[in-house]
């Protein structure tokens, strides 16, 4: 019953990032979309509370919004998966249920 | 397998609208059915053939349509979501009295019970929105 959990808002202007995180339990995923992709970057003030959840959790983020921002892979923090919309729709169906953190 | 769409932000508002077009695109082109895109609050807007963006720029609504024909998606507008955003097609417009109707082809306008029955005919439920 695991659930994959979709983040499009930045976690330095919305709380969605945050909303996902204490929900998601053992084994879950979270994949970040659209804005929601600077919560991947390394070194913010956010970037611990994502290497923390490493641990439990699958964390994913859409490279094509991270290329639309102009970041690059070598700045996403290691061990959070870069994907594109392929990789989004396999996320989609490995996991049972879709929730998005609008 | 199975899957459908719930898109609640209009086109070029922030992401939502391309978002979902580019995973329905990846989608179809893995070979999952697409069961139904449903059409939300001001998702709705997604759905007139009116507008008319710059030449040099995608036209969301034309993407759609085009992906509503190859592969036989069906794309349904919110009734209520659409009547308050001045969305129409032929029969609401004669049934509201107005001039014209300007529902963009392969989207079609009916109610809320068509997303629930997405949400229990496909395997899977993806919400875009803002």
């Amino acid at each position: 019953m695991a659930m994959l959990h979709t983040v499009n808002k930045s976690p330095f202007e919305k709380r969605s990032l945050d909303g996902a995180l204490s929900h998601a339990v053992n084994g879950a995923a979270i994949l970040m979309i659209e804005d929601g992709i600077y919560g991947a970057l390394k070194g913010t003030a956010i970037s611990g509370k994502i290497e923390k959840s490493l641990a439990t959790l699958k964390v994913y983020v859409l490279g094509p919004d991270l290329k639309a921002r102009g970041m690059t892979e070598d700045q996403v923090i290691d061990g959070v998966t870069v994907v594109d919309y392929a990789g989004f729709v396999d996320l989609v169906t490995e996991y049972d249920k879709v929730q998005a953190w609008l | 397998m199975k899957l459908a769409l719930l898109v609640n932000e209009g086109p070029y508002q922030h992401q939502a609208a391309d978002s979902a077009l580019q995973f329905v695109k990846a989608a179809v082109a893995k070979g999952h059915e697409i069961f139904r895109v449903f059409f939300y609050h001001d998702g709705v807007n997604n759905g007139t053939r009116f507008a008319v963006p710059p030449q040099d720029d995608r036209n969301i609504t034309v993407e759609w349509s085009k992906l509503a024909e190859e592969h036989k998606i069906d794309l349904v507008v919110c009734i209520a979501a659409a009547q308050r955003r001045g969305i129409l097609d032929e029969n609401e417009a004669k049934r509201q009295g107005k001039s014209g109707d300007n529902i963009a082809p392969g989207f079609r306008i009916s109610g809320l019970g068509q997303l629930i029955e997405a949400g229990i005919q496909a395997e899977r439920l993806v919400v875009f929105g803002d």
